[in-house]
């Protein structure tokens, strides 16, 4: 659970919409990202072998070999910028991922942004293949050292995105653009609607004890209802009963309908906090605020 | 038990339909794209979309529902991607582009032009004074395979024929046009991209290109075709000189930004300026082709010096006029 958190935060990104309100982006794995391109380029691929069954059908020959050099060079050159034109920022293989591209300063994807960063894979990804597999094409007369020299920065270019903290490609880094991935999350009930008569009812007091990071984590635990075995149940309502300090003579509660209770009070008056400035960021806030009040009260008698 | 409901449940009560509204019109787009909604729909996007936006913001300060404020933000930054994506049409923005901002671009990139014209020069001169002194050199500067036996211990004969060539006039010509094209774009490509590397390759590549001209230009000369070797380069080869030196301007420009960035930062000025080179480099990708109809067809089926020499002329004035006086009426505004 905290090792997602971190995860989380290392990976999300402010936007700043037009708006002047920040949304949350998370930028998209390196697999996810990798996975996409392989499948983009299986489309490529399949489709040029489709042509050049085509123009093998039809005889093989000239102005057909034409046609099918000239589609092959616009689909390889005009296939991502053409995709992410026409699919908000995405393309057959991103969306496969769920992943795609956005403005890095959150203004909107211009044209021109989505040529930069697609231009670039020519050089980016098939100039260290070529390099690789012939580096005589490319720089003529190129000596072992030197085309190894190039192979070598061809692939630092490659992998580019391994080195940098928000996993720009060289295209992305020319055209000030971020790949984020969009969660989809599913909208659930309001917890705290579920408890219309509650069997249990807590004083001001017991519920001074908690912050809103407590109240998410017991949010998280109710949720999840289903996963929790009965003795989580037990040991969770322990621990907030010896914290608030339940009293003694009505210990024993029925852990579910007890926990609801809670989370609905306690959200409550954290909220009714919140509309008065007040917001306790966990149990330690909760705990100094208490104390102050405490102390002031103590003074004041 | 209504009066003591909680303010954030109550918020999200009175509003829970709209942002619905706005789920189902996002996933239109996100499965079809924009095309999906029609113009009152994509009305009510935006205006759904800021309205979400702003109760998102209201959520953030009254709500402790971590699941109903994490499903906002997710839900706003959908339709975020939808709002904010490619609005303009593909038409119009295609006749801005070539009607006024490239001429314009060109206009302004007079020097980055000039420099990159300077080192295409630069190369031919040194190729065609190197390979006039030594014709050996011939071979070190021009990559074997674009020579087709055309090379110094080729007969004049030869090399006359190769430049009023009538033989092959068959439907092989489309496939070596659009060979030409293909090769040619993409060197041009390479050209811009490269230019984040310190713009160092681009000053190779053009370099090299005008090494290969120079030499080439070289062997015809000495076996005095020189009149006719240019009549058969240039028709085409006006564009695609163009296009190169365009391309090369293009790298400068990215080169520009990295070594000698403004006052927003290197980051910033490369990302401002990588966007219009990718514009500039673009449209060369269209004077490339433009060069190829001319290289495939032109210079196949037209053989009479004069006209050759004619059409250079033409194109030339063409693109002068394109680049000096198209989009001027804008530029101000």
């Amino acid at each position: 659970m905290s090792l997602v958190d971190e995860r989380a935060a290392i990976d999300s990104r402010r936007l700043n919409t037009p708006e002047g309100i920040e949304l949350t982006v998370r930028l998209a794995p390196i697999g996810a990202r990798a996975a996409a391109f392989v499948l983009d380029w299986l489309i490529i691929i399949a489709v040029t072998l489709l042509l050049a069954m085509l123009v093998v059908l039809a005889g093989g020959n000239g102005s057909f070999t034409a046609f099918f050099l000239f589609a092959h060079f616009l689909l390889r050159i005009f296939y991502f910028p053409f995709c992410e034109l026409a699919l908000q920022g995405s393309t057959p293989g991103k969306r496969s991922q769920k992943i795609r591209v956005i403005d890095s300063h959150g203004g909107p994807l211009s044209p021109r942004a989505i040529f930069a960063r697609n231009l670039t894979r020519e050089v980016e990804v098939f100039l260290p293949v070529v390099a690789v597999f012939s580096p005589e094409s490319i720089w003529p007369g190129a000596g072992g050292l030197i085309g190894l020299f190039a192979a070598l920065w061809c692939i630092a270019l490659l992998l580019m995105p391994l080195f940098n903290r928000d996993r720009l490609r060289v295209g992305d880094l020319i055209a000030g653009t971020w790949v984020v991935t969009v969660p989809e999350r599913p909208l659930l009930e309001d917890l705290s609607a579920r408890v219309q008569q509650p069997r249990y009812h807590f004083t001001a007091e017991q519920l001074g004890h908690y912050g809103n990071y407590e109240l998410h984590v017991l949010e998280d635990l109710l949720r999840n209802e289903g996963e929790v075995d009965r003795d989580t149940w037990d040991l969770v309502c322990t621990k907030i009963k010896q914290r608030i300090g339940w009293p003694k003579d009505a210990w024993e509660v029925e852990p579910l309908p007890f926990l609801q209770a809670f989370y609905a009070a306690q959200r409550a008056r954290l909220e009714r906090g919140l509309l008065f400035g007040v917001r306790h960021a966990d149990k330690n806030e909760a705990r100094e605020a208490r104390q102050r009040s405490g102390g002031q009260s103590s003074r004041s008698l | 038990m209504s009066d003591g409901e909680l303010r954030s449940v109550q918020f999200r009560r009175e509003r829970e339909a709209a942002w619905r509204e706005l789920e189902g019109l996002v996933i239109a787009v996100e499965k079809r794209g924009m095309r999906a909604l029609d113009a009152s729909d994509a009305r009510r996007l935006a205006m759904l979309y800021r309205g979400t936006l702003s109760a998102l913001s209201v959520a953030r300060a009254i709500s402790l529902d971590r699941n109903l404020v994490d499903w906002l933000e997710s839900l706003c930054s959908r339709a975020y991607l939808c709002v904010y994506s490619s609005k303009r049409s593909a038409s119009g923005a295609l006749a801005g582009f070539f009607l006024r901002w490239f001429p314009q671009q060109m206009r302004r990139l007079r020097w980055h032009l000039l420099l990159a014209f300077v080192f295409l020069g630069a190369g031919m001169l040194a190729g065609f004074l190197l390979t006039l002194g030594d014709m050996e050199l011939f071979y070190s500067f021009m990559p074997a395979g674009m020579t087709q036996g055309r090379n110094p211990a080729a007969t004049t004969e030869f090399l006359r024929d190769g430049l009023y060539d009538v033989e092959h006039l068959n439907d092989s010509l489309a496939a070596f046009a659009s060979f030409l094209f293909s090769h040619n774009a993409r060197i041009g490509i390479m050209a811009f991209a490269l230019g984040f590397v310190f713009g160092l390759p681009v000053f190779y590549l053009l370099f090299y290109n005008g090494l290969s001209l120079g030499a080439f230009a070289a062997l015809y000369h000495s076996r005095g075709l020189s009149v006719d070797l240019w009549g058969w380069l240039l028709p085409h080869g006006v564009t695609e000189l163009f296009a190169v030196v365009v391309c090369g301007a293009a790298g400068l420009v990215l080169a520009q930004a990295l070594l000698f960035p403004d006052r927003h930062g290197r980051l910033d000025t490369l990302r401002v300026r990588g966007r219009e080179a990718a514009g500039i480099a673009l449209g060369a990708v269209v004077l490339f082709f433009i060069a190829a109809l001319f290289e495939g067809f032109f210079r196949q089926l037209v053989t009479d010096v004069e006209v050759r020499y004619l059409t250079a002329t033409t194109m030339a004035a063409f693109w002068l006029f394109y680049f000096l006086v198209l989009g001027r009426r804008g530029a101000g505004t």
